[in-house]
C-alpha cells in the first residue's frame, strides 16, 4: 500500500483543464485539482495553468477527473495461487482500469483468518502493489462456517471487512453470532449469497438454457433465500450487513424492502451481472461460468434498474483470475470466475452510454459508495482527501485483447468486446501509477 | 443386395456429429435413409464393406457402456476400420490428466474417427475442437446422445412409415436424460407431437420451452400415444430425494398394461436400455409383441454404420 504519510515531500501537481465530477455531491464543472503531499490541496475552477507557482502542470484535455475507483471484491491469488495472480499483477491491472483501491477477498491459501495473514497482505501490498490494497478477512476460521474468527483483533490489524469467500455461511446461528459480535466493532459483514443445499451440484442458472445444455441448474431462489434469512438476522442483531453480489430481480426486491425497514443493509452487484446474461454461455463457454451464475436478461435489466435507482449501492469487478488449467475443461468441471479489474470501468460505462444510468450515479457506485461502506476517506473530490484520482476519457473506443491485459490470467468474458471509455491516467496518493499514453500493457 | 455408391449419398456437410441440435430436417432424413440401407447390410451373410478400410476408429469412453460401445465397434468393423476401445474412466482421469491432454495424446496417434462418451455435458464438443479427426458424440452428460435419437427414429419409421404427426410420449427421468433431449430435438424436427411424462422432480426446468407437452400423470400423458418411450431410472436418484421409493415410482410411472391401455392399441413400446424390469417397466410389457426394444439395438448398429459412412466422406484423402 502506498501510504502518503511515508512518501517524501514532492513537487505539487496541478491537474488542470478537467471536467471535475464529485460523485457524492453531483458537482460537475470545468476546473482543476491541486495535489500536494499525496492529498488534494485545492480544487475548482480557479485551479488552472499558471495559477499555482511551483506546481507541475498536467493538462487533462477536458476529460473527466474523478475519484479513483474502489473495488470491494477482488480475488487475488496471493497467497497460495500466485500462478494465477499476485497482488503486484492485480494492482497493475487495477491501475490500468482506473482503480486506486482494491479489497482482496479472504479465500486464499492459507485463508486470511489470522492477524499474521492480514499483516502479510498489507506488507506484500506495501512492497509490491501500485494501488491501495485492503484485505477482507474471513468471518469464520478456515471459511468453514463453524467458528468465528478474531474479528476485533483482525479489525485492529487492518482487515477492512469480513466475508466467507465464495461460500455462504449456512449455519444461521453462527451467522447470527458473527453479525452480533461484529456490530460491537462496527465491522462490516459481506456475505456471498447461495444456499449450498439448493445450489448443490448446479453449475449455471436453472432454466431453459441449462436444460438445453444438459447442465445442472441453480435456482435463483438459492440466492434470495439466503438473503432473506440474512435480513432477518440483521433485524435480530443490528449488525452491518452487505450482500456481496445480488443477481436477481427477486433479491433486489428483498434489498429494497430491507432498506425501507431502515435496516443497516447494503448490496453490491458484479459488472458481469450488469452487462452479461446466461445466453452468453452459448456453447459451453467457461469464461462465462461464475458464482453467482449469470442470469436471464430480465434479471440483468433489474440489476441495471437497481444501480440507476440507487437501491444497489456498489458495483464490483468480482475480479477472479483463473488459469487455463481451471477453464479449459468441460463446463461443469471448469473453475468459476472472470477477471475484471481492467475492463470494469469500460464495461460500466456501457450503462452510461446506453442512457440507462446517469454518469454521477454510476460513478457513485464505483467510488464513494464503496469507500464509505469500508470507512475509507477516498472516493471524494475534496480538500484534504487522498489524491486517489482517475482521468477518464468517456468516449475512447477500445477492443479488449486478453493477451494485453495486465492480469496474469486472461479469463475475461469481454474477449474481443468493444468498449467505449477508459482510464487515461490513474493517480494513487498523488503519484501517477498508470498513463495510457505510455502504450499498451504487459 | 447392394448399397448405393458413396457418390449418391445424400448431403451431410458436417465433420463431427455432436448433437441433433444443428442438424436440419433434410440431414436427419438423409441419415435415416442411409441407415435403412445399412440395416439391410446387417441382415446379409456378408456384412462387410470397405468404406473405412485403412482407417482407425477409437472408442473413447469416459463412462461405462456396453451396448453403445459394442454397437460402434461392430459398425466400425463392418466398414473395415481398425477399432480400438479405450476406457478412460479408470486410468488417466484418476491420474489428474485433463480431458484436453487426453485428447491431444490420442490425436497424436492419428485416428480418423473418435467416438466419445463423457460424463460431462459439452465435453465432446470441447474435445472436437482440439483434435484433427471426426468426432462422434456417444453421449455427453445430460446433454445429447444423437445416435440413440436416430436409432429410435429409424425404428419408429420402419414400423409406422412416418414420424410426422405421431404422438410420442417420453416417460421417466427427463431431468438427467440425454436420450430425452436428443429425441425431443429430432422428433420435433420431423414433425412429431412430443410429450414428456414424469414427476415434477424429474422434469428439467423450462422443458416446455423445448416444444413438448408436459404431463405429470401417465394416464393423461399416454392417452392416444403412438409411441411410448420409457427412460431408464438410475437407482441413485432414489437416494437423492427425487422420488420416495422404487415401489411408489413403479406404481405411478412404471409402464404396466393398465397404463399402456391408454395409448393407441398399436402403440410401440420403446426403451433405450439397459432396462430396470419392475422399476420403470413391467417385465411382461417389455416382452410384449408391441415392444421393439430388441429391434432398437439392431437399428443402433445400422445407424452407427450410416453415421460413420456419412462422416467418412469428409475424411482427408478421400
Amino acid at each position: 500500500m502506498l501510504d502518503h504519510d511515508q512518501r517524501p515531500l514532492s513537487r505539487p501537481i496541478a491537474l488542470v483543464n478537467a471536467r471535475l465530477i464529485e460523485p457524492s455531491s453531483g458537482f460537475d464543472h470545468h476546473g482543476g485539482v491541486l495535489i500536494r503531499d499525496g492529498l488534494i490541496a485545492d480544487l475548482g475552477p480557479h485551479v488552472e495553468a499558471g495559477a499555482i507557482g511551483d506546481a507541475e502542470f498536467v493538462d487533462c484535455g477536458g476529460h473527466v477527473l474523478t475519484p479513483g475507483l474502489v473495488d470491494m471484491m477482488v480475488f487475488a491469488g496471493e497467497p497460495g495461487h500466485e500462478h494465477r495472480e499476485t497482488l503486484a499483477t492485480a494492482s497493475r491491472a487495477a491501475a490500468a482500469g482506473g482503480v486506486t483501491t482494491l479489497v482482496c477477498m479472504p479465500n486464499t491459501d492459507p485463508v486470511i483468518d489470522d492477524v499474521a495473514l492480514v499483516d502479510f497482505i498489507l506488507r506484500r501490498a506495501r512492497d509490491t502493489a501500485l494501488v491501495h490494497v485492503h484485505p477482507m478477512a474471513a468471518m469464520t476460521k478456515g471459511l468453514l462456517g463453524e467458528e468465528m474468527t478474531e474479528i476485533g483483533l483482525l479489525s485492529e490489524a487492518g482487515a477492512i471487512a469480513f466475508a466467507n469467500g465464495k461460500t455462504s455461511l449456512a449455519n444461521a446461528n453462527v451467522m447470527r453470532n458473527v453479525l452480533a459480535y461484529a456490530k460491537d466493532f462496527g465491522a462490516l459483514i459481506v456475505h456471498h449469497l447461495e444456499d449450498p443445499s439448493l445450489a448443490k451440484d448446479g453449475v449455471m442458472n436453472e432454466g431453459e438454457v441449462a436444460t438445453r445444455l444438459g447442465l445442472r441448474g441453480i435456482p435463483a431462489a438459492a440466492e434470495t433465500i439466503m438473503l432473506e434469512r440474512d435480513i432477518r438476522l440483521v433485524e435480530l442483531t443490528g449488525g452491518r450487513y452487505h450482500a456481496g453480489q445480488i443477481s436477481s430481480r427477486a433479491s433486489l426486491d428483498v434489498i429494497r424492502a430491507a432498506k425501507l425497514m431502515g435496516l443497516p443493509v447494503t448490496c453490491g452487484v458484479s459488472i458481469n451481472h450488469l452487462t452479461l446474461n446466461e445466453n452468453d454461455i452459448g456453447p459451453y463457454r467457461t469464461f462465462f461460468k461464475m458464482r453467482q451464475p449469470l442470469r436471464p436478461e430480465d434479471d440483468r435489466r433489474a440489476m441495471v434498474e437497481g444501480v440507476a435507482s440507487g437501491d444497489i449501492d456498489v458495483i464490483v469487478s468480482a475480479h477472479d483470475p483463473r488459469g487455463a488449467e481451471g477453464k479449459r475443461r468441460p463446463f461443469a468441471e471448469a473453475a468459476d470466475g472472470a477477471v475484471g479489474l481492467e475492463t470494469w470501468l469500460g464495461a460500466a460505462l456501457r450503462l452510461y452510454h446506453n442512457g440507462e444510468v446517469d454518469l454521477t450515479q454510476l460513478l457513485r457506485t464505483l467510488t464513494v459508495n464503496p469507500a464509505s461502506l469500508l470507512g475509507l476517506r477516498s472516493g471524494r473530490l475534496a480538500e484534504g482527501a487522498p489524491a486517489d484520482l482517475v482521468l477518464i476519457d468517456l468516449d475512447r473506443p477500445w477492443v479488449v485483447e486478453p493477451e494485453r491485459l495486465r492480469s496474469k490470467s486472461k479469463n475475461t468474458p469481454f474477449d474481443g468486446a468493444r468498449l467505449q471509455g477508459r482510464a487515461l491516467v490513474t493517480i494513487v496518493a498523488g503519484r501517477p501509477v498508470y498513463n495510457y499514453a505510455d502504450g499498451p500493457g504487459s | 443386395m447392394t448399397l448405393a455408391a458413396p457418390a449418391s449419398y445424400p448431403s451431410f456437410p458436417h465433420r463431427h456429429l455432436i448433437g441433433i441440435e444443428g442438424l436440419s430436417r433434410a440431414e436427419i432424413v438423409a441419415l435415416l435413409d442411409l441407415s435403412e440401407e445399412a440395416a439391410k447390410l446387417g441382415r446379409q451373410i456378408d456384412k462387410k464393406r470397405d468404406d473405412l478400410r485403412g482407417r482407425t476408429l477409437i472408442n473413447l469412453f469416459f463412462e461405462a457402456s456396453t451396448r453403445t460401445q459394442s454397437s460402434f465397434e461392430l459398425a466400425g468393423k463392418r466398414l473395415g476400420a481398425d477399432v480400438m476401445n479405450m476406457s478412460v474412466g479408470t486410468s488417466s482421469v484418476q491420474k489428474g490428466e485433463t480431458l484436453i491432454d487426453t485428447a491431444v495424446t490420442l490425436n497424436a496417434m492419428r485416428p480418423d474417427l473418435l467416438v466419445v462418451r463423457h460424463y460431462a455435458a459439452g465435453a465432446v464438443e470441447l474435445l472436437s475442437q482440439k483434435v484433427d479427426c471426426s468426432v462422434i458424440n456417444a453421449g455427453d452428460g445430460s446433454h445429447e446422445h444423437p445416435t440413440q435419437a436416430l436409432l429410435d427414429a429409424l425404428t419408429i419409421r420402419r414400423h409406422k412409415g412416418r414420424i410426422e404427426g405421431l404422438i410420442v410420449a417420453i416417460c421417466g427421468d427427463i431431468l438427467h436424460s440425454r436420450v430425452a433431449r436428443s429425441n425431443i430435438l429430432l422428433l420435433n424436427a420431423l414433425g412429431a407431437r412430443v410429450r414428456v411424462v414424469a414427476p415434477s422432480t424429474l422434469l428439467a426446468a423450462g422443458i416446455e420451452r423445448l416444444g413438448v407437452e408436459v404431463y405429470t400423470s401417465m394416464r393423461e400423458g399416454l392417452a392416444d400415444a403412438d409411441i411410448v418411450m420409457m427412460l431408464r431410472l438410475q437407482r441413485e436418484r432414489m437416494t437423492s430425494s427425487l422420488i420416495p421409493s422404487q415401489r411408489e415410482y413403479f406404481h405411478f410411472f412404471g409402464l404396466d398394461y393398465e397404463k399402456l391401455a391408454r395409448a393407441k392399441p398399436d402403440a410401440l413400446i420403446m426403451h433405450p436400455g439397459p432396462m430396470n424390469r419392475g422399476v420403470e417397466i413391467d417385465s411382461n410389457v417389455a416382452d410384449d409383441a408391441r415392444s421393439v426394444i430388441r429391434e432398437q439395438v439392431e437399428m443402433g448398429v445400422a445407424v452407427r454404420i450410416a453415421v460413420l459412412q456419412a462422416l467418412a466422406r469428409h475424411l482427408p484423402n478421400r
